[in-house]
């Protein structure tokens, strides 16, 4: 994938994320504010078609955003460079989606 | 300071040199490459550096003064000196050859790397017709003006971090000559521009255009190139 492809997905992936980023802090504050327990949180996200959409779309923007963010440092402040790289990128988007969506779905699924 | 004296130092040797300090009368007028000649002519015969034109044109007197780049020829010393001190070093990000004296090779093969003029047309017919007023004329018109002096390349942090990158003059040139309808392979440029180590590694931060002495703002060029690239991705264009 060339420079200006990454460089069109990050830009992409802020403008997915830039709504979500804030629907998921009022949420944080709702939640905080209104005293909600995690059993309570639990029961309004399970089994929930749309906090699954939500969540996931968050996971997998995040996941293609922050690596070739993340890529872009490390070709200036190590010497990676090249193949090597892009498989340290790669391996960290990985990273970002097994763990996202393990949350996702701790989140979202059982119950119902 | 000694009345009417400046207080100079100046970097002698290779990277492994030291500064060596001088005493130099306060001129009116006094531009720094007037000061670097003074101490050449009067108390260092062996000191390197380098000039030509000594009115701005040529691109070749710039030296790091007192911490930032700039062309000595046209930089007043008491427009920078401090309390009438002065530490004159070669340019960053270039490898030295000797006192204030960088090889400015790498800086002239990336300026190339990204395309030579080569036009649609030969000598043989009339000259392209291109109205000063479309816009991209007037684009290639704003980045145009280099000297070719490397002060933003000495300024940009990303050329210090990253060594494969174009930096700041080599990409406004790519720039102008993606805008300049009588170039044969406008393409071509834009896709070496936008390679690795291209434009995308810029972060706009605008020290070059902070230092250009003659004004210009690469970092406005490399955001137009990462524009076009990225409209270009959109409308489908292969590179
Ligand atoms: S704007 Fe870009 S080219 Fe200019 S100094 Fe900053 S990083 Fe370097
Ligand atoms: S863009 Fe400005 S600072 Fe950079 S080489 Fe050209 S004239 Fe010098
Ligand atoms: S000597 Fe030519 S620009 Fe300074």
């Amino acid at each position: 994938m060339s420079e200006r492809h990454l460089y069109a997905l990050q830009r992409m992936t802020a403008l997915v994320m830039a709504p979500l980023v804030l629907v998921h802090l009022i949420l944080i504050v709702y939640a905080v504010q209104g005293g909600l327990t995690a059993a309570e949180i639990l029961e309004r996200t399970q089994g929930s078609a749309g906090w699954a959409l939500f969540y996931g779309l968050f996971v997998l923007s995040a996941a293609i955003h922050a690596p070739i963010g993340l890529r872009n440092v490390m070709r200036e402040w190590t010497p990676l460079k090249g193949r090597p790289l892009d498989l340290t990128m790669l391996a960290f988007a990985l990273l970002l989606i097994v763990l996202g969506l393990r949350a996702v779905v701790a989140v979202v699924g059982g119950g119902g | 300071m000694e009345a009417g004296l400046l207080d100079v130092r100046i970097w002698r040797g290779g990277d492994e040199g030291a500064f060596a300090s001088y005493r130099v009368p306060a001129r009116e007028n006094q531009t720094v490459l007037d000061v670097v000649t003074e101490v050449q002519r009067c108390f260092e015969p062996s000191l390197a550096y380098r000039f030509s034109c000594r009115v701005g044109v040529c691109g070749s007197c710039a030296m790091t003064v007192n911490g930032a780049p700039r062309w000595t020829c046209r930089t007043h010393v008491k427009r920078v000196a401090d309390d009438g001190a002065l530490t004159i070093e070669p340019l960053r990000h270039l490898p030295l050859v000797k006192d204030l004296v960088s090889d400015v090779e790498t800086f002239f093969d990336k300026w190339t790397q990204v395309g030579v003029f080569e036009g649609t047309a030969t000598r043989a017919e009339p000259p392209a017709a291109v109205a000063p007023t479309s816009r991209e004329r007037a684009a290639a018109d704003a980045a145009i003006q280099c000297i070719n002096c490397a002060v933003c390349y000495a300024a940009c942090d990303v050329v210090g971090w990253d060594h494969d990158y174009l930096g700041p003059a080599a990409l406004n040139r790519a720039w102008t000559l993606v805008n300049d309808v009588r170039v044969a392979d406008r393409h071509g440029a834009l896709e070496r521009a936008m390679g690795e180590g291209g434009c995308h590694s810029c972060h706009s931060h605008g020290a070059c255009m902070e230092h250009c002495p003659v004004g210009l703002s690469p970092t406005a060029s490399i955001a137009g190139l990462k524009r076009t690239a990225f409209w270009s991705l959109l409308k489908g264009r292969a590179a």
